[in-house]
């Protein structure tokens, strides 16, 4: 513990003798594409949404580690002014936090202190409507510049140091029902971001802009048009023109394919796939882009002419693994809305495995190209996972230490989907019917929020953290919780795991075997992805519930 | 061999043992309530009640008051029991049809008498006596025994009854007094802890975690429970209540009915 403690403080000093690691000749350029290439190289900071671009949210701090979790102790708090539910994961670097406050604040402060250098808050406009919460979950950084992507499809430019807006730009119409609430991702000279709105019949994109002065690069459209492959999946009709596949988390990048991957949502409308037929690409689909030119390499697709609202937006998780002949597998991890954890080979998306992690029921397997074998239940029977997912937003985690795949998931947990016809109008919400509570009469799973008081009970469902070892799709271990979980993950070298709850608990377990080694209640919903930073040697764990920010470090 | 291979190899393996796992799970929500688009003959008695105070004065008893309108046969405007309830709810700009409040339990049953009016022969319904609900609710069913009705009856051993109609459907009442077991919603399971030192509290849960739970006892005693000391923690899935199908009349059910159903709580709170 005190060799690593030292070896933590020894790179610090490296640090300030170079006055940052963002100082190149004395200058301070800030953070650059090659600093946010060699993310672990300086563990201390969090450079971008996940942590690294492999999107792995593990950092290798270990300061903190089994002998010591039982004293971590509240550092500070940040109260948020918004009453908005807490989905961010802030940025650091270089002894600076910059945090996103819902809707569409943004916030710089002392990371060791709390103490805040200053506010900007944007109001988005009247016209922004957001499906499901006027949320926020964080920052891209280039230089010294702030990316921001608003609730009313503005991507903003804001000055690290000062707090003042430099451009913006108008990515799509709010009235329309377009909205963005991820974190945009950088590479190179460019901002990338995703639009959101599949609940209102949009036609969703992936866009790059340029980062110094936000003229658009390239934009990918997630649903093909006319004359382009893929379109004839939508039927033959205007499907395709509302057909929805947003997409609303931040994806990741290969640097040696320049391959960025991204998640896409829902197609629409939601619960009526007969208005849509066909497989709906590139509707809950993982798609490589070339990054500098949007350019399709590959799609997997993991719900096709899906009925269930399935998004398929998680976080892909990119990892090497070993192979026993020496060779490194280019793997990506995918714990699936629809209730499947797959493995795919990212060079080509070519599918390698895929199997439940929760009970499921609409599909019976998946075959050998991964395309599920399906199973609709009868009319007004549950069908499992229900319309939240076996997981959904909550950001996952992967050790390269322990070579599992971490994810939140909701257990024992059905819908009963209804299908009506539905019709098209601009900022109208297109659904094509509801999901209805699995145990009629009893209280309903929130979706979204949750209050002080669980009375839906085990009978509605469970949540878990799970453990799975991605070479054989086994469940390695599992943490067991009384209610769902809506918490991302974070690990750490140190072989300890962080996440939260819906019950407002906030855990350290045993990365290697689930064991709780400790826990506070923080009084809120975890909705966030935890994340880890150093300032001056002393590395702090992040969460966020309810409505406010709480670090955690040792006693001094 | 690469570790390709290997992961395929092992995913065979590990799709015959998820097969096994799925077909020998029980499904705890198959066994639950009716099905959609199916209505209890509570709810369409009590939505005719509904409708003889608050639609039949400009529908008519037929559903055919309005000229040119046959609610009884069609509802163009609402194809949906969904849109229906918005429509009763929201009411029609620029017609007579206002909007209404009411509560999700009305709404349920109009929705069920609008739907079956044409095929339901109304002279057959048995409407209760509310008064004669209260007697027998306070006396022959003794229900105060376990419930807590206003400022009488016991605390912690059953749901509540003062504001039982803001929360539960007709249906769904008539349901938990002829069949308790299966019309018991999961919150409303009893519990039973034995704590460290042996002894035993029995009570209703109002709230639970990982880690607690927050209960009223059979006495009325508020307990938060930390259950990782406890020695046995257990829900009782059996309803303790006895169903009233051989003890009371058919008459007599419905007039407990609706009494029940006039149970809305402290009028002007919601």
């Amino acid at each position: 513990m005190v060799k690593r403690a030292v070896s933590l403080i020894g790179f610090m000093a490296l640090c300030v003798l170079f006055a940052s690691p963002g100082a190149v000749s004395g200058q301070d350029v800030g953070v650059t594409f090659d600093r946010i290439l060699n993310a672990e190289n300086e563990p201390e900071n969090w450079l971008t949404y996940s942590g690294g671009y492999d999107s792995q949210r593990h950092s290798t701090l270990d300061q903190i580690d089994s002998d010591n979790v039982a004293d971590l102790e509240l550092k500070w708090v940040y109260q948020a002014e918004s009453l908005d539910v807490f989905q961010t994961s802030p940025l650091v670097v270089d002894g600076i936090m910059y945090l996103t406050e819902a809707p569409n604040t943004v916030v710089a402060l002392d990371a060791k202190l709390g103490r805040v250098f200053w506010r900007y808050e944007y109001t988005p406009s009247n016209l922004s409507r957001p499906c499901c919460g006027r949320v926020n979950r964080g920052l891209g950084m280039l230089g010294h510049t702030l990316f921001m992507a608003t609730i009313d499809a503005r991507l903003i430019a804001i000055d690290a140091r000062t707090g003042r807006p430099l451009w913006f730009k108008q990515i799509a119409n709010p009235d329309e029902g377009y909205a963005m609430t991820l974190a945009p991702l950088i590479i190179k000279d460019k901002v990338i971001i995703g639009v959101a709105g599949g609940e209102y019949g949009v036609r969703g994109f992936i866009a790059a802009y340029e980062a110094d002065t936000g003229e658009e690069a390239w934009r990918f459209y997630t649903i093909p048009g006319p004359g382009e492959p893929g379109h004839e999946t939508w039927g033959g009709g205007d499907a395709w023109m509302h057909g929805g596949a947003s997409v609303w988390l931040t994806g990741s990048y290969d640097p040696d394919l320049n391959l960025t991957y991204w998640g896409i949502g829902n197609p629409g409308p939601d619960w009526n796939p007969e208005q849509r037929p066909g497989d709906n690409l590139y509707s809950d689909c993982v798609v490589a882009l070339n990054a500098d030119t949007g350019e399709l390499e590959w799609y997997f697709q993991f719900t096709p002419n899906d009925d269930y609202d399935y998004d398929s937006v998680q976080i892909p998780v990119l990892v090497d693994y070993p192979a026993q002949d020496g060779s490194t597998l280019k793997l990506m991890l995918w714990g699936n809305r629809n209730g499947f954890f797959y493995v795919l080979d990212r060079q080509n998306g070519q599918f390698i495995s895929g199997d439940p992690y929760v009970f499921v029921n609409w599909a019976e397997s998946l075959d050998d190209n991964g395309r599920p074998v399906e199973t609709p239940q009868a009319e007004g029977e549950p069908t499992f996972p229900g319309v939240q997912g076996g997981t959904n937003w909550y950001s996952p985690s992967y050790s390269p230490s322990t070579e599992l795949f971490y994810l939140s998931a909701w257990e024992g947990y059905g819908s009963i989907f209804e299908a009506e016809p539905a019709e098209y109008e601009p900022g109208r919400l297109f659904l094509g019917g509801r999901p209805g509570n699995a145990l009629p009469g009893a209280p309903v799973i929130p979706g979204i929020r949750r209050g002080a008081i669980n009375n839906w009970t085990e009978a509605a469902g469970t949540g878990a953290l799970i453990a799975i070892d991605p070479a054989t799709g086994d469940e390695r271990w599992r943490f067991d919780m009384t209610d769902v979980t809506s918490s991302g993950v974070l690990t750490t070298s140190a072989d300890l795991l962080f996440t939260g709850n819906r019950e407002g608990y906030f855990h350290a377990l045993d990365a290697r075997t689930g064991d709780l080694l400790w826990r506070r209640t923080l009084g809120g919903m975890i909705a966030n992805g935890p994340m880890s930073f150093g300032v001056d040697g002393d590395q702090f764990i992040v969460a966020a519930a309810g409505h406010s920010l709480f670090v955690f470090g040792l006693p001094e | 061999m690469t570790q390709g291979t290997c992961f395929i190899a092992m995913r065979t393996l590990c799709i015959v043992t998820t097969i096994l796992f799925l077909t020998g799970l029980p499904n705890p929500a198959l066994a639950q309530g009716d099905h959609v688009g199916q209505y209890a003959q509570a709810d369409i008695e009590y939505g005719l009640r509904l409708y003889r105070t608050t639609c039949a004065v400009c529908h008519a008893e037929s559903g055919a008051g309005v000229p040119g309108t046959d609610i009884s046969s069609a509802t163009p405007r609402a194809q949906t029991d969904f849109e229906l309830v918005a429509l009763i709810r929201n009411g029609i700009e620029g017609t007579a049809m206002p909007p209404g409040e009411y509560a999700d339990s009305e709404l349920t049953a109009l929705v069920a008498y609008v739907r079956t009016m044409a095929e339901l022969d109304a002279s057959n319904v048995q409407l209760g006596d509310a008064s004669r609900g209260e007697s027998l609710v306070m006396g022959k069913g003794d229900c105060t025994s376990c419930h807590r009705l206003g400022n009488a009856g016991a605390l912690g051993m059953a749901p509540e009854l003062t504001a039982i109609a803001a929360s539960r459907t007709a249906g769904a009442l008539q349901a938990a007094l002829l069949d308790p077991n299966q019309a018991m919603i999961p919150i409303n399971r009893p519990v039973q802890a034995v704590l460290s030192d042996g002894t035993v509290v029995s009570g209703r849960r109002m709230n639970e975690d990982t880690y607690t739970v927050q209960l009223i006892d059979d006495a009325g005693q508020l307990r938060s429970l930390d259950k990782t000391t406890l020695r046995e923690f257990t829900v009782v899935e059996e309803s303790p209540m006895p169903s009233y199908a051989e003890t009371l009349t058919t008459q007599e059910i419905a007039d407990v009915m609706s009494y029940l159903l006039t149970l809305r709580g402290v009028e002007g709170l919601d």
